[in-house]
């Protein structure tokens, strides 16, 4: 229940940290808030031999709003930073909703949002939430820096188009249209534990009430966040009614989503609460997109 | 590889300068380097709680932080808690009252999650405590008599009435 011996770098600056990661190479790792990392190494399932860690480094920790309604987040701010921001929640309400569902508030108080996108569980709340945003996040290695859309950033199990070089520096969440409405729920065990499955949903309403547009991403049912493509698909330009939802829902069950069984739920169970967590998230977003 | 590492590390607000290896957590260096062993540990992967001390004024599992992070910050650990040893700090005043434990081996971590939770929010509802306690398990108290403590702790060091317990109603 220790963690092996590991080399340990804290650098001031962005520049050095990339230096250092460039350097090691696969020997190292970066140490965000540690919320996942140091569980990993205490349990030795991970023995970097290198830690580089990121929480001295003050430039990767802000939060600022575009002129545009967009927001950049820092990778490391905090997690409660970002769920006590008012900016945020002004910005990216769905992002906020989202925030108190990740694990307590300790942890939250430690763990960061680019931490939590890196680390890329598939029952973790802000993958679905940042896909159903159409967001993207910057990397930045030696070589340089790039953009990363969310559709392209999540490949797999604990594992992102990030290379080993590069840091993910910063969250980028694209301005909303007026007429829009969000929802995220879940269903865990337990107050904080990771969800079994769990849905993130945006949705825009038309001036006649129709749907431009609906974007929904569910977590704990694959190896990432899984856009439901044909469920949006069948309501964009239709009338929002609640047999059309539960219709959506239905579909994202049975052909968006292929769940697998392990110890925490069946993969028949994972289908049926992605049927009545797809209804409810869905009836929700119409319902704040009709209103407000 | 397994080079040491001087840190200047502030608890309880005296200064301790140790030499440790990166790889010692945090809560390990607080329980044998510096022999506070008030900061209990039960799973060191960041799920009971047992753990949590302030750092630099925030609750955080000790568990999931390497001590050399430490360096150059403040730690307040459950023996920072009361003024001297003949007094107890309100909260802890009030676990007592209510039997807010048992074996007291979750105490401290939720006396160290509460205590800013209490300045944060000087009058809680019932809601907002499950959920600050949310991530601190007990396994013999049982939560009801906590909640109970920290809506007295709460109502005490507000200067507020405290309403009698039910059984305890004389008129
Ligand atoms: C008891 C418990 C319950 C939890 N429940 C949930 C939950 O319900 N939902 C949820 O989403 N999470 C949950 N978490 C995880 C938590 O949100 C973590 O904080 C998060 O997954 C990782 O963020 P971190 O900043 O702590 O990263 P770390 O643990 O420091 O790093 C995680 C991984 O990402 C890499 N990494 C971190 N930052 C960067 C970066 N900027 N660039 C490149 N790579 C990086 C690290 O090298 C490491 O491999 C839980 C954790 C615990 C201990
Ligand atoms: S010992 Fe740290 S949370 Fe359990
Ligand atoms: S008092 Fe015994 S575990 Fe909580």
């Amino acid at each position: 229940m220790k963690p092996a011996p590991f080399a340990y770098h804290a650098p001031h600056t962005l520049e050095e940290a990339v230096g250092l990661l460039a350097d090691f190479g696969y020997e190292a790792k970066v140490l965000a808030g540690g919320q996942s990392l140091i569980p990993t190494m205490n349990f030795r399932l991970a023995q970097p031999a290198v830690l580089i860690d990121l929480n001295p480094i003050a430039e990767l920790a802000y939060i600022r709003a575009e002129a545009d309604g967009g927001l950049r987040i820092g990778a490391m701010t905090r997690q409660a930073q970002v769920e006590r921001s008012e900016q945020v929640a002004r910005s990216a309400p769905l992002l906020h909703e989202a925030m108190p569902l990740i694990a307590h508030p300790q942890i939250r108080n430690r763990g960061t949002i680019g931490g939590s996108l890196a680390h890329a569980d598939p029952a973790s709340e802000l993958p679905a939430v940042l896909l159903t945003l159409g967001g993207r996040v910057q990397a930045q290695s030696r070589r340089g820096a790039r953009t990363i859309a969310a559709e392209d950033l999540f490949l797999g199990i604990f594992t992102t188009s990030l290379e080993p070089d590069e840091i993910l520096t910063e969250v980028y969440i694209p301005p909303v249209p007026p007429r829009s409405g969000f929802a995220v729920t879940e269903v865990a065990r337990r107050h904080g534990d990771y969800a079994l499955v769990g849905v993130a949903a945006w949705v825009v309403l038309a001036e006649d009430g129709a749907c431009r547009q609906a974007r929904l991403s569910f977590f704990g049912v694959g190896d990432g966040p899984v856009f439901a493509n044909r469920a949006c698909a069948l309501l964009q330009g239709q009338r929002p009614d609640p047999a059309l939802i539960a219709e959506a829902a239905q579909v994202a069950a049975s052909t968006d989503v292929d769940p697998q069984s392990d110890i925490h739920a069946s993969a028949a169970y994972r289908r049926h609460l992605v049927a009545v967590l797809g209804r409810r998230a869905l009836t929700t977003a119409f319902a704040r997109a009709a209103g407000g | 590889m397994t080079t040491t590492i001087p840190i200047r590390v502030t608890v309880n607000g005296r200064v301790y300068e140790r030499t440790v290896e990166p790889r010692l957590l945090l809560s390990d260096f607080l329980r044998h380097e510096l022999e506070l062993t008030g900061t209990h540990v039960g799973c060191e992967h960041g799920v009971c709680g047992a753990c949590t001390v302030l750092f630099d004024g925030v609750a955080v599992r000790s568990c999931l932080m390497f001590a050399v992070q430490a360096h150059g910050h403040e730690v307040m650990t459950v023996e920072g808690l009361s003024p001297d040893p003949n007094h107890l700090h309100p909260l802890q005043q009030a676990f007592h009252e209510a039997h807010g434990l048992q074996c007291g081996f979750c105490t401290p971590g939720f006396l160290m999650t509460l205590v800013p939770f209490l300045q944060e929010n000087p009058d809680p509802t019932e809601e907002q405590i499950r959920l600050a306690i949310s991530g601190n398990l007990c396994r013999c108290t049982g939560y009801e008599n906590i909640v109970t403590a920290v809506r007295l702790a709460a109502a005490k060091m507000a200067g507020r009435p405290v309403a009698a317990p039910t059984h305890h109603a004389s008129s």
